[in-house]
């Protein structure tokens, strides 16, 4: 689905990320954890071609990035579902309008997809507050309604950058719940966290290959968790 | 411009979903509106220079490449002579239609611009003047000057040559500078959409930034902002043309005036040029936001 072959990226000077090589196979279930400022962030704008690496090969879906036009990588993203940690809504937009927005965007019929709209707004708990502005959201009610839009085209692979880093635990478990009812329909999961106690938590329920980025370095963790 | 102007009719017929996309912007709105219409207005008044010059100097080069003038001076009593000499001449001169005389009331008329009314012409030695007007096929100037040379000492023919060419050359320049006024109102209307499109494109940086992460295409970015300045500049537009076009109807006539300002305006058919510029003005708004939008998403991943 994406693979990173020794990937590096710079920025301000100093090299950020060095020799990534990383392979997100369909199906697989990862967590990228990391220190803030580690780096996972970037690593995760190079897996849905938000960045170029500096070198190394990125290949989204079996094509090289560096290769495609701006409207194929708009097209790969419909493939890729993005939650962001700050959820980037459309502040004008109601809740519904904005888990829409990836219909929208692709010239999808929304008013054909109310039902599909109506029982995914229902599964992430938002029914009661679809018409409400994302600024009258709770933190984790932002971070479902990220989901559901991330999730809403369908996509093969969803990315998460922090999904659980503005919620209580409670909130946490909801969010990892749902993504790995995801990760049983046999979508491609990647969450970006530091909450090493969310990593433990989703280990025993699903066989996830836990990610760390130190020193720029992406190697695998595990053992010490 | 075909293929041009049905994208515009098509993307005036708009996408319900992709208009809200895009949040409201008040201040864009109102001057890309306001804008629209002045220039409008203007380019109403520089159509109607324009046109209004551009009879002129038809009208100048058609009447005055037609007549000629035949003037005679000669002593009180070989005048009678001398007239009906050229008059025979001119009437046995192929290429002209008619030869007269003017009278005694006629030459008075021409005189009292300088000298007032009743100007005792008949008593005054001043020169014969016979006008002389040209069938289609037009007469040999030179050829019939000779003859007169032989047959009318005192003739002199005046073809207007001399001062019709400098008033149409004239009338052509502000014919041009018509056409030139409309041309820069043209430009300074693009270059206003293309800042009203790019202060609209910086505001909504993160919206852009938002489609694009969830897979919008550039052109569906584009078409959300295109559309919106297109409408503007065209509503903005119809609104300046009407204004435009009353301002030229309250004008005061040309024949009241009788001034060539007066005759500033639209005649006939003339009277539809105006509805040409609403939809020049989207067109202008439609390439200069889309030039815009282009430049600004290139730069964003």
């Amino acid at each position: 689905m994406i693979e990173l072959e020794n990937v590096a990226y710079s920025y301000g000077g100093g090299e950020l990320l060095s020799d990534i090589s990383l392979n997100l196979q369909a199906g697989s279930f990862h967590f990228l954890t990391g220190p803030s400022g580690a780096g996972k962030t970037t690593l995760m704008k190079l897996c849905y071609g938000a960045l170029l690496p500096t070198s190394g090969e990125v290949r989204l879906f079996d094509r090289d990035l560096r290769t495609l036009e701006r409207d194929d990588i708009a097209m790969t993203r419909r493939r890729v579902g993005v939650v962001h940690q700050d959820c980037q809504f459309l502040d004008h937009l109601s809740v519904s309008e904005n888990i829409s927005l990836p219909l929208m965007v692709s010239g999808r019929d929304v008013q054909g997809e109310a039902a599909n709209l109506k029982e995914l707004t229902s599964w992430v708990g938002l029914t009661d507050r679809a018409s409400a502005l994302p600024a009258e959201l709770s933190g984790g009610e932002r971070q479902r309604a990220a989901l559901a839009r991330a999730v809403i085209m369908s996509p093969d692979v969803i990315l998460a950058d922090e999904p659980t880093g503005n919620v209580d635990w409670d909130m946490s478990q909801r969010l990892l719940k749902l993504l790995l009812e995801l990760n049983r329909m046999g979508k491609t999961i990647m969450i970006a966290t530091h909450d090493l106690a969310l990593v433990r938590a989703a280990k025993s329920q699903v066989q996830a290959r836990v990610l760390r980025i130190s020193g720029g370095q992406l190697q695998l963790a595990g053992a010490d968790l | 411009m075909i293929s041009k102007s049905r994208k515009i009719i098509e993307l005036l017929a708009g996408d319900a979903q992709a208009d809200k996309v895009v949040p409201p912007t008040g201040f864009t709105a109102s001057l890309t509106l306001f804008s629209s219409a002045a220039m409008a207005f203007l380019a109403v008044f520089a159509l109607a220079l324009s046109l209004a010059t551009g009879r002129l100097a038809d009208r100048w080069g058609d009447e005055l490449a037609r007549s000629s003038t035949l003037r005679i001076s000669a002593p009180s009593d070989q005048m009678a002579a001398q007239t009906a000499a050229a008059l025979n001449v001119l009437n046995t001169t192929k290429g002209v239609a008619t030869a007269r005389a003017l009278d005694d009331a006629e030459q008075r008329a021409l005189l009292e611009p300088w000298f007032g009314p009743d100007l005792p012409v008949e008593t005054l030695p001043i020169p014969q003047l016979i006008e002389v007007i040209e069938d289609t096929g037009g007469f040999d100037a030179d050829g019939l000057r000779l003859r007169l040379a032989a047959e009318v000492p005192g003739a002199v023919l005046d073809d207007h040559t001399r001062w019709r060419r400098p008033l149409i050359h004239a009338a052509t320049r502000l014919r041009l500078l018509g056409w030139v006024s409309l041309a820069l109102i043209g430009t300074a209307t693009a270059a206003m959409i293309t800042l009203a499109a790019n202060a609209a494109l910086a505001a909504n940086t993160q919206v852009i930034a938002v489609l694009r992460l969830v897979g919008a295409r550039d052109t569906y970015i584009a078409r959300a902002f295109v559309r919106r300045f297109t409408l503007r500049a065209l509503v903005g537009a119809a609104f300046g043309v009407v204004l435009g076009t009353a301002a030229i109807l309250l004008l005061p006539s040309a024949d009241t005036g009788g001034g060539f300002l007066t005759g500033l305006g639209f005649r006939g058919q003339h009277w539809l040029w105006p509805l040409v510029i609403p939809p020049l003005a989207a067109i202008v708004a439609f390439i200069a936001t889309r030039a815009a939008a282009r430049r600004t998403l290139k730069d964003l991943t």
